[in-house]
């Protein structure tokens, strides 16, 4: 558990020296992206597919890349048309631009990665449904600039990826007592992987690796408690 | 459908409804007879524009795009008709009808549905099996948190956390229900 804490640090700090050389408003609604703003800690946003497909390493990254592709096309998208979509049906609009995005990545996946298209399912599809892009278009990307909208879109992909990535992770080193991702085995736990603890991998491993950590990390204060 | 292949449960299908909605029983049960009915409608309309719009002119490419359309404006056309018709009916569904649009469970039963080559009378299975499924476990759910509001838990855990984990028990319990056929 700790190991995990730091390792958010560190991704800030990274984040931080390498963008100061930049305007602070860019910096600081990047980082705000994903920490303040984390879409699966703080808002419970897109919870489907987080839950989902973090069984294994493998999927939890392929469904992070397609999750955040989708993100900052569309967004970008959505930004820079803003001035042109009517009040009225910006939703159906954002939500076509969103598919379309989506279709792309769907035929990307089932031509050049088909055993991870299929292993994905249909939770590809399901990104349009994500309430994490659709809110973010409505909520940033519709009503502020380009550069910002580029700074939020970042932080909440690394925010989302960061989040199923870890919680991939923790499911998978209990549920199979192993660490391994695109067949590089990295290390194994000896006594835990000859008698797993399956119960990670089923549907409620899920619910329960993140009620955990949603309650750890108000725990050591990252978010306030009720 | 409705238990072995439970949509929230194993299926992580409409978790956001599921979380947000169900604080309350009264409005976990509207909730539950919205998503029914429009899963029904969005089915029937889906595999009809599937079958003979876009296999017969080989469009599949563009299933995604189509679903989500007939989705949105069915919300639309169903909100619009129960504000005419029926007042009392739309004052218990109003506000969650537009919802319905963003609830990956809808969108999920459609492609389930083609994904298995369902002809319409399994899809309409399917979809009524997904919907009362769905209203099941929101109902329990939003039961046990009423309650859950009165007891005792540690601060850390009040609020969402120990929804995750009371999910994490009634998955545990459906899980049980794999074995019945």
């Amino acid at each position: 558990m700790s190991c995990t804490s730091t390792n958010c640090n560190n991704c800030d700090s990274k984040k931080g020296t390498k963008k100061q050389t930049d305007k602070k408003g860019f910096l600081r609604i990047l980082i705000n992206g994903i920490t303040n703003t984390n879409p699966v800690f703080i808002l419970l946003l897109g919870l489907c597919p987080t839950l989902a497909v973090s069984t294994s390493l493998d999927n939890a990254f392929g469904m992070a890349w397609a999750a955040t592709f989708v993100l900052l096309a569309s967004n970008l998208l959505i930004s820079l048309i803003r001035k042109f979509i009517p009040g009225v049906v910006r939703i159906p609009s954002y939500i076509v631009i969103i598919a379309t995005f989506v279709t792309i990545v769907h035929l990307i996946l089932q031509a050049y990665m088909p055993p991870l298209a299929k292993s994905l399912g249909i939770y590809v599809p399901l990104i349009v449904v994500n309430c994490i892009i659709l809110g973010r278009a409505e909520a940033f990307a519709s009503k502020n600039n380009l550069k910002h909208t580029l700074a939020d879109t970042i932080g909440i992909g690394i925010g989302f990826s960061g989040a199923i990535l870890l919680i991939a992770l923790i499911r998978q080193l209990f549920g199979t007592g192993q660490i391994d991702m695109f067949n590089i085995q990295f290390f194994v736990i000896p006594g835990l992987s000859e008698y797993p603890l399956s119960i990670f991998i089923l549907p409620m491993g899920a619910f329960f690796v993140i009620g955990i950590l949603l309650a750890f990390f108000r725990y050591i204060g990252v978010m306030p408690c009720e | 459908m409705a238990l072995i292949n439970n949509f929230i449960l194993s299926k992580f299908l409409g978790l956001c409804p599921f979380f947000g909605v169900s604080k309350k029983l009264s409005n976990a049960v509207s909730m539950g007879m919205a998503v029914i009915f429009v899963m029904l409608a969005a089915t029937l309309i889906s595999w009809v524009i599937y079958k003979y719009v876009l296999e017969s002119f080989g469009m599949e490419f563009m299933q995604i795009v189509i679903f989500i359309l007939v989705i949105a404006s069915l919300v639309q056309i169903i909100e619009m008709t129960i504000r005419r018709t029926n007042i009392t009916l739309y004052n218990a569904l109003g506000i969650y009808l537009p919802l319905i649009t963003t609830n990956c469970a809808v969108l999920g039963v459609v492609l389930i549905n083609v994904q298995y080559e369902f002809d319409i009378v399994q899809s309409l299975v399917a979809a009524i099996g997904a919907g009362v499924g769905f209203t099941l476990v929101l109902s329990m759910m939003s039961g046990i948190r009423e309650r859950l509001d009165l007891a005792d838990t540690p601060a850390c855990f009040r609020g969402m956390p120990i929804a995750m984990i009371t999910a994490m028990i009634l998955s545990l319990a459906f899980l049980a229900f794999g074995g019945m056929i």
